[in-house]
């Protein structure tokens, strides 16, 4: 792909997503609908696809009531209902231990389910769970090569199991390791290479049949943020090129901007599922810090906002949905403060995430 | 279409296979060969100098197909325990599963790396053996289809026990407790004739004492005393093959040991 067509593609999707950089502009215009996501985090459930689209596109993932049980007792899924569209770029997110690689490993067939139907654009794993293989391509969230085997022979040999001839497994093979910067190490002892690099060897190897749909169970865990950058744009060029991606990180703002459609998994249950930038709309509160250019002796008083001091120089103000910013400056004006600079706490999704941990704390609290 | 691809995956596990055993032929093939080496010192030269005949042949031409068949028995076990417990201890048996590649063909991909190390190890052994004795092959049919095939019922043995290990312990404890001694009291070292009648009896019980004796009937021919027809042999070893490989199939589907 040229490299312009790819800025117009990146550009194109910088545009879908509003990333934090355009915080300060959705605010303001953020309808209100009435605290519902403090009252009671889990009410924004409600079916992804909005009435815009009309005809059904294909599901490269359709889950429903998915149950798992392991052996020893832990009932790590409680039915859960998911879809995901041909070319959607997904994010499944939640705390550790929520159930996200249990649902990867069941659509992989690593972990048999205990209960419901998972389809993988038109197999049915338990009909025809070869068909359904054959359109996956899966990075796991840990090492799972052989690590004595050479780098060029990992991905060869994938490519032999899906069962791409050699010559053909060969091209790819040059082709994936050179997209992702591991040509040069192609005759290494795969155990010899760092773990950013090994996590790539897994994108390699995950691509060498070129699958229809990508899952990639934490591939950015330990990997520095350079080399994350160009493993983002690299995803997103194959989602571009058509591939349908799921993504779990535990990089929020990775998430923000990366994926257009996003379900949050906790205790085995889904609590949100929708499209990103609607998630991040509903989110009511935002907390913002301001540095102010004198130093203060007691937290200001802004009537109507929460107001934390951080240190004699920073504050923190919580904005719910009726305020905006301006009534904020102005209330500052008018005790004689200026604001120097100012940004946001947490990413948006952050936010999210820590308040339905809170809720969550608070209502086990309530019941002991 | 698919037939064609899943070869394309079961090449893909035998070409690994053989590069495994080629690259670690210090731990697959040279430790075998030298113990063989020294059991023919010890037992065919020195000691077996005094025993004199055994079954009317040299107690050193006695014992060569019994060693040949017992380094092929361990080592088609032994190869593909720890190549399939290495992949599931290494997590790289996901690749496999995560592949549309059949079971079955998974199962005959390691399969037939351990026949690959069994009978290497063989034929290195029966080189050695020659320095020590002169071996004419009586019946070249019957030789080459029971190690062949013997070889293959201990590569599913070694496929199940690494199934079902958990741990290195696992994939020790069969090849001491439960090979070894059926290794020894096969057949390899002594003609079943020598037995008391109750323990002849109870031998027969063994697999491994047929396997051993259709090998050597197959290489000494006719004059020997046959401990055992030839052909409940074959009904037995074949017998093996088919039970081993339905439990195998067994497994990997249900994804004992394999999947959580
Ligand atoms: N093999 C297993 N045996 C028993 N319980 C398991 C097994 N694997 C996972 N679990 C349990 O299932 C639950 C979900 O685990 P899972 O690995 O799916 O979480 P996750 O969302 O991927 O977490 P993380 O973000 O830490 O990777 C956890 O309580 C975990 O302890
Ligand atoms: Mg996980």
């Amino acid at each position: 792909m040229a490299s312009d067509d790819l800025t117009k593609i990146l550009i194109s999707m910088a545009q879908q997503s509003d990333g934090p950089g355009m915080i300060l502009m959705t605010h303001s215009v953020v309808v209100s609908s009435a605290h519902a996501l403090l009252e009671s985090p889990f009410s924004i459930v409600k079916p992804r696809i909005g009435p815009g689209k009309a005809n059904n596109p294909m599901k490269a993932l359709s889950i429903s009531g998915l149950q798992k049980t392991y052996a020893n007792g832990v009932q790590a899924l409680m039915g859960i209902d998911l879809e995901v569209e041909e070319g959607d770029f997904f994010a499944l997110l939640g705390p550790n231990g929520a159930g996200k690689t249990t649902v990867i490993g069941i659509v992989t067939s690593l972990v048999n389910k205990t209960a419901g139907q998972v389809k993988v654009f038109e197999y049915d794993i338990d009909e025809d769970l070869d068909g359904a293989k054959a359109c996956i391509g899966v990075v796991p969230q840990e090492i799972n090569f052989n690590q004595f085997e050479k780098v060029s022979n990992v991905v060869l040999n994938q490519a032999g199991y899906y069962g791409i001839p050699r010559t053909l497994a060969r091209e790819r093979t040059e082709k994936y390791l050179r997209q992702l910067q591991l040509w040069d190490k192609r005759q290494e002892l795969s155990r010899n290479l760092s773990g950013g690099m090994k996590r790539r060897l897994m994108i390699a190897r995950a691509l060498v049949h070129e699958p229809r749909l990508l899952i990639l169970d934490e591939p950015t865990a330990g990997v520095d943020i350079e080399i994350r950058r160009s493993m983002w744009d690299f995803i997103k060029r194959i989602n571009a090129q058509g591939t349908t991606i799921i993504l779990t990180t535990h990089y929020l703002e990775e998430a923000e901007s990366l994926c257009r459609n996003v379900a949050i998994i906790d205790e085995g249950k889904i609590v949100v599922n929708d499209q990103m930038n609607r998630v991040l709309r509903e989110l009511q509160f935002e907390t913002f810090i301001f540095n102010l250019c004198e130093e203060i002796k007691q937290v200001p008083v802004l009537d109507g906002f929460v107001v934390r001091q951080l240190d004699e120089q920073s504050i923190e103000i919580e904005i719910g949905p009726e305020q905006n910013l301006n009534q904020i400056f102005e209330k500052l004006s008018a005790l004689g403060l200026t604001a120097c600079s100012m940004r946001n706490k947490t990413n948006r999704l952050e936010e999210l995430f820590m308040k339905l941990v809170d809720s969550k704390n608070n209502h086990d609290g309530a019941e002991q | 279409m698919r037939l064609r691809s899943d070869l394309i995956g079961l090449q893909t596990i035998v070409y690994r296979e053989y590069k495994r055993i080629m690259r670690i032929w210090m731990q697959t093939l040279l430790p075998p060969s030298i113990t063989m080496a020294l059991y023919f010192v010890i037992f065919g030269n020195l000691i077996g100098k005094r025993i004199g005949q055994m079954n009317g042949y040299d107690y050193m031409q006695f014992i060569a197909p019994g060693l040949i068949m017992m380094s092929v028995i361990t080592n088609s076990y032994g190869n593909v325990v720890s190549s399939f417990f290495g992949a599931k201890f290494g997590k790289h048996i996901e690749e496999m599963l995560v592949s549309p590649l059949p079971n079955s063909f998974i199962i005959i991909g390691h399969v037939a790396g351990g026949l690959m190390r069994g009978l290497l190890v063989g034929f290195v052994v029966t080189i050695i053996a020659l320095f020590f004795t002169k071996l004419d092959v009586q019946h070249v049919w019957v030789t080459l289809t029971t190690v062949f095939l013997t070889s293959i019922v201990f590569s599913l043995a070694g496929f199940i026990n690494a199934v079902y290990a958990r741990n290195f312990d696992d994939i020790a404890i069969i090849p001491t407790f439960v090979l070894a001694p059926l290794t020894y009291l096969g057949g390899v070292f002594y003609s079943i004739n020598l037995l008391p009648e109750f323990w002849q009896a109870v031998s027969k019980a063994n697999p491994i004492v047929y396997m051993v004796s259709a090998f050597r009937y197959g290489i000494l021919g006719e004059g020997l005393k046959q401990d055992i027809p030839i052909s409940w042999a074959y009904v037995i070893i074949i017998g093996f093959i088919v039970l081993l490989f339905t439990l195998s199939l067994y497994l990997m589907k249900t994804g004992r040991g394999i999947r959580e």
